[in-house]
């Protein structure tokens, strides 16, 4: 072995500054500095709110609309050319009502360049920046929570038209509160453009209400029933049909406003259900105020509450969350009514998160970035390769199958085609960067204590550099968090 | 089932061409190609999961309901014979337009229509019914039901039946003790054989990991060799297919055809479509994913040749949909759907419902279509009489079902 080219500064470090930075962070970066006290150093991270995500790079809300009609356009003259084509009298098949998703790119004519649409420009250009700031900031523990509220709630840009406002629904409802109240990322998300589309509240219309009677139209109960099960109480929080539908009944008139300045959200009293409603046993006023009222008392409500708790511990700690370490954030979660911030302070003051083994297996999202970190590669490069290789990993950014996000256990990702295939992709970027990073040292800098002599061993004897780092990205401690 | 020890690198090293490439390597492999040579039985069954709830009468429409046109209003299809309108089931029922290889197989006696189907889950929620469908139990598990039926049946000289899943993850349905293989279209260079030996023996001590890295790489050396010459057709290369282009459903069942149907090869397999949770603009919405479905099942059918004749299919969803349309020409949630049951084997040619009904005072809680079947009757009667489980596997796959008797005919004699 030649001399590790880096010193190996962490020789002596504690066991639980990696174990801060791999199960709190997303892994370190070779230049890291190793904190000396790694909880403070955690707690230094949730101490103000994290720093604004610049608006460059994550398309507003006026953009996404744009977007969206740019494409709707582009899909009709693409349409209208492939009836040219076809010889047909060029009636551009109408697809979807106006205000739903466009459709699909349709398949160009043969030869032809596939039309340019807009809204997967703007998803990769947000999903890129959030990327490099995922890989080039110090301070992952933010980040982590940001991802994980951001899976809470679940956009996913499998619905075109919702994923164009992703980078504004991140930057604006989800990020500037990961250490706020839950109230009130609640109510940012349920007044965002991308949530209101997504899970199609946009178009659900009081059957009582003047638009209600006029058109004929009625609810849509899809965001109504997914609050209650998904964003607060839980499937254990004791609702009924009846409880969905009352809420959908509050929320309708909840909608966006594409057209008119200001784009957003805005209420449409002429499609809000009139009169009182009651949900849970609770009575709630006609109007946008009584969405409001709804949406607060059940942020902090003791089941949501216990929901969340379970999941924060699930995703921190263990797939099969211990009770004590709930009941803790509960508590927490309960005696501040809610403080995001004091709920991740009391997930680093869990016994339970710092002893290794670690047992999570990380997502391929987290295995990613932890790689490409590693690398010390430049964000803005590793964003790229990031965001390119997701979808091959089984994750791809920001487009979870279902409104419940993604699954955070391990038997969801421990499949065998999915583990292949990074010990594929750890292969692919070991070959681009074997000529300047040594394995051992690497391992020494990133996984320190955590690297498992087997794997130490292994690498030292690997016939190449490139083979070496393989077996250092791709082994089993490098996939744990 | 404990997996296979980790083989030593001298003998993966002996192996080495066919590690990578083909079956020959199953043999250093600790006795996988036992398990993929020798699987006894010649029957296939293909479980196709409908994730986010097909509205059953959308699929299939009761056109000979008196309160059907009514109750549906803009969701309603045209009749048989009218442009736009139906295919007929034969007097009552019609089947979406857009099914046509499943109206074929219909008319040829190879498709079962079963209507108003649901499991035992009642509440609407999507991950719950979903983990319900798959776990074949009330309470969450983390196994499903078609794996104990085919773990619990290994003991019995019969039938160990290989499962297979296709696709990157492996379903909750076919999670559990008994191996599944898995498949899925390839892309990387794959690290020399040498290179995925040390791995391997690194994640030995990691149960998972090790587990999975064990069983993928087997998998890759018998997928590889049926392929073979394929992977271009089947979704891997640029363009065309792409893992969720158009077409990208019926590549996967082209390859789950053809490895369904190899000498040796899994004999069950689990596919999933998604694309189905229409709350608006349900007409248009509705047109790719039934394309796809459709589609799918016929390069299933072309990809098994001659043993299509031998497979059953069966098509599932976690629960049905309102009748009625909701405020934005979808539908929401429901209650009672409808499966099909597909294939060679199958006694088709018919629609097996207990029809409960449209009226209002039919409706379920006054808005969706009435269960009358249970959906683990159908699949109890699959494992039954198709795949010819015995009873204690039926049991293993469904706890507390006994009230639930298998559905009889479902496949010839």
């Amino acid at each position: 072995m030649p001399p590790a080219p880096r010193a190996p500064r962490l020789r002596g470090m504690e066991i639980q500054s990696v174990v801060a930075s791999v199960r709190f962070g997303l892994g370190r970066r070779p230049d890291d500095p190793v904190p000396a006290d790694p909880a403070a150093w955690l707690e230094r991270q949730l101490a103000a709110p994290p720093a604004p995500l610049p608006a460059e790079g994550y398309a507003g809300i006026p953009a996404a609309f744009a977007a969206i009609r740019a494409d709707r356009e582009t899909a009709r003259a693409a349409r209208e050319a492939q009836a040219r084509m076809a010889g047909s009298d060029g009636a551009a098949r109408r697809e979807g009502a106006e205000g739903m998703a466009a459709p699909e790119p349709p398949p160009g004519p043969a030869g032809a360049p596939p039309p340019a649409f807009e809204r997967p420009r703007l998803i990769r250009a947000a999903g890129q920046a959030w990327l490099a700031h995922a890989l080039a900031t110090e301070a992952a523990f933010p980040v982590r929570l940001a991802n994980f509220w951001l899976n809470h709630f679940t956009v996913s840009r499998r619905h075109p038209d919702a994923g164009a406002f992703l980078g504004d629904f991140l930057r604006t409802a989800i990020h500037p509160h990961v250490t706020g109240r839950f109230a009130d990322m609640l109510l940012a998300v349920a007044r965002h453009p991308a949530m209101l589309i997504y899970l199609d509240n946009a178009g659900s219309v009081g059957p009582n209400s003047r638009a209600g009677l006029r058109l004929g139209r009625g609810l849509n109960e899809n965001l109504a029933r997914e609050i209650l099960e998904l964003h607060t109480l839980g499937r254990a929080g004791g609702y009924a049909q009846a409880d969905v539908t009352a809420l959908a009944r509050i929320l309708t008139g909840w909608s966006v406003e594409g057209r008119r300045e200001p784009l957003g959200f805005v209420f449409r009293a002429a499609a809000h259900e009139p009169g009182e409603k009651v949900l849970l046993g609770r009575r709630f006023a006609e109007g946008e105020e009584g969405g409001i009222a709804a949406l607060r008392w059940l942020a902090e409500h003791p089941a949501t509450h216990r929901h969340l708790a379970t999941k924060l511990v699930r995703h921190f700690v263990a797939d099969d969350p211990p009770p004590a370490a709930v009941d803790r954030v509960f508590a927490t979660l309960r005696d501040t009514r809610g403080d995001l911030g004091a709920a991740a302070r009391a997930l680093i003051r869990l016994p339970q998160a710092w002893s290794p083994p670690l047992t999570k297996l990380r997502a391929p999202l987290d295995y990613t970035l932890a790689v490409l970190r590693a690398l010390g590669m430049p964000p803005d490069l590793a964003a790229g390769i990031a965001f390119r290789d997701l979808p091959r990993l089984g994750q791809p950014l920001w487009a979870a199958p279902a409104p419940n996000g993604w699954a955070d256990q391990a038997a969801e990702w421990a499949a065998p085609e999915g583990i292949l295939r990074r010990i594929e992709w750890a292969h692919a970027l070991a070959g681009r960067a074997a000529r300047r990073v040594d394995a051992r040292a690497l391992a020494a800098a990133v996984l320190g204590p955590l690297a498992h002599p087997d794997t130490l061993r292994e690498a030292g004897r690997a016939g190449s550099a490139r083979d070496a780092l393989t077996l250092v990205l791709a082994s089993p401690e490098f996939q744990r968090r | 089932m404990s997996p296979d020890p980790p083989p030593t690198r001298r003998r993966l090293r002996a192996g080495r061409r066919g590690f990578l490439l083909g079956l020959s390597a199953a043999v250093a492999l600790g006795g996988a190609r036992l398990a993929l040579a020798d699987a006894p039985g010649e029957r296939r069954l293909v479980v196709v999961l409908l994730r986010g709830a097909l509205d059953g009468l959308a699929a299939v429409p009761a056109y000979g309901d008196p309160h059907h046109a009514a109750l549906r209003g803009p969701l309603a299809l045209p009749e048989p014979g009218q442009e736009g309108g139906a295919l007929d089931l034969g007097g009552r029922f019609g089947l979406h337009p857009r099914l046509r290889t499943l109206h074929a197989l219909y008319c040829a006696n190879e498709a079962l229509v079963v209507h108003a189907v649901a499991g035992p889950y009642r509440s609407r929620s999507h991950f719950e019914a979903q983990d319900a469908l798959e776990s074949g139990a009330e309470r969450p598990r983390s196994s499903g039901w078609l794996n104990r039926a085919l773990a619990a049946a290994r003991p019995a000289a019969a039938a160990p039946a290989a499962a297979l899943a296709v696709g990157t993850g492996v379903p909750l349905l076919l999670r559990g003790p008994a191996a599944v293989h898995s498949y899925a279209p390839q892309g990387l260079a794959q690290p020399e054989a040498d290179l995925l030996a040390r791995l391997l023996a690194l994640h030995a001590r990691d149960p998972l990991l090790g587990r999975a890295v064990a069983e993928g790489l087997r998998d890759r050396g018998f997928n590889a060799a049926v392929l073979a010459g394929t992977e271009a057709a089947t979704g891997g290369g640029a363009g065309g297919a792409g893992p969720r282009g158009p077409g990208a459903f019926a590549a996967l069942a082209a390859a789950a055809g053809r490895l369904l149907a190899a000498a040796g090869g899994p004999r069950v397999a689990a596919l999933e479509l998604g694309g189905w949770d229409t709350h608006a603009a349900q007409a248009a919405r509705l047109l790719q994913p039934l394309g796809a479905l459709d589609d799918g099942i016929a390069a299933l059918r072309e990809a098994l040749g001659e043993h299509w004749r031998r497979t059953a299919v069966l098509v599932i969803t976690e629960f049905g949909r309102t009748v009625r349309a909701n405020g934005t020409l979808g539908t929401d949630h429901g209650t009672a759907g409808v499966a099909f049951v597909l294939g060679g084997a199958v006694a088709g040619g018919a629609v097996r419902t207990t029809w409960p009904g449209l009226a209002e005072s039919q409706l379920f809680q006054g808005r969706d279509l009435a269960p009358t079947t249970d959906l683990r009757a159908i699949a109890k009667g699959l494992l039954r009489d198709h795949l010819r489980l015995p009873e204690r596997a039926l049991a293993q796959a469904f706890p507390g079902s006994e009230a639930v008797a298998p559905m009889r005919g479902l496949v010839r004699a």
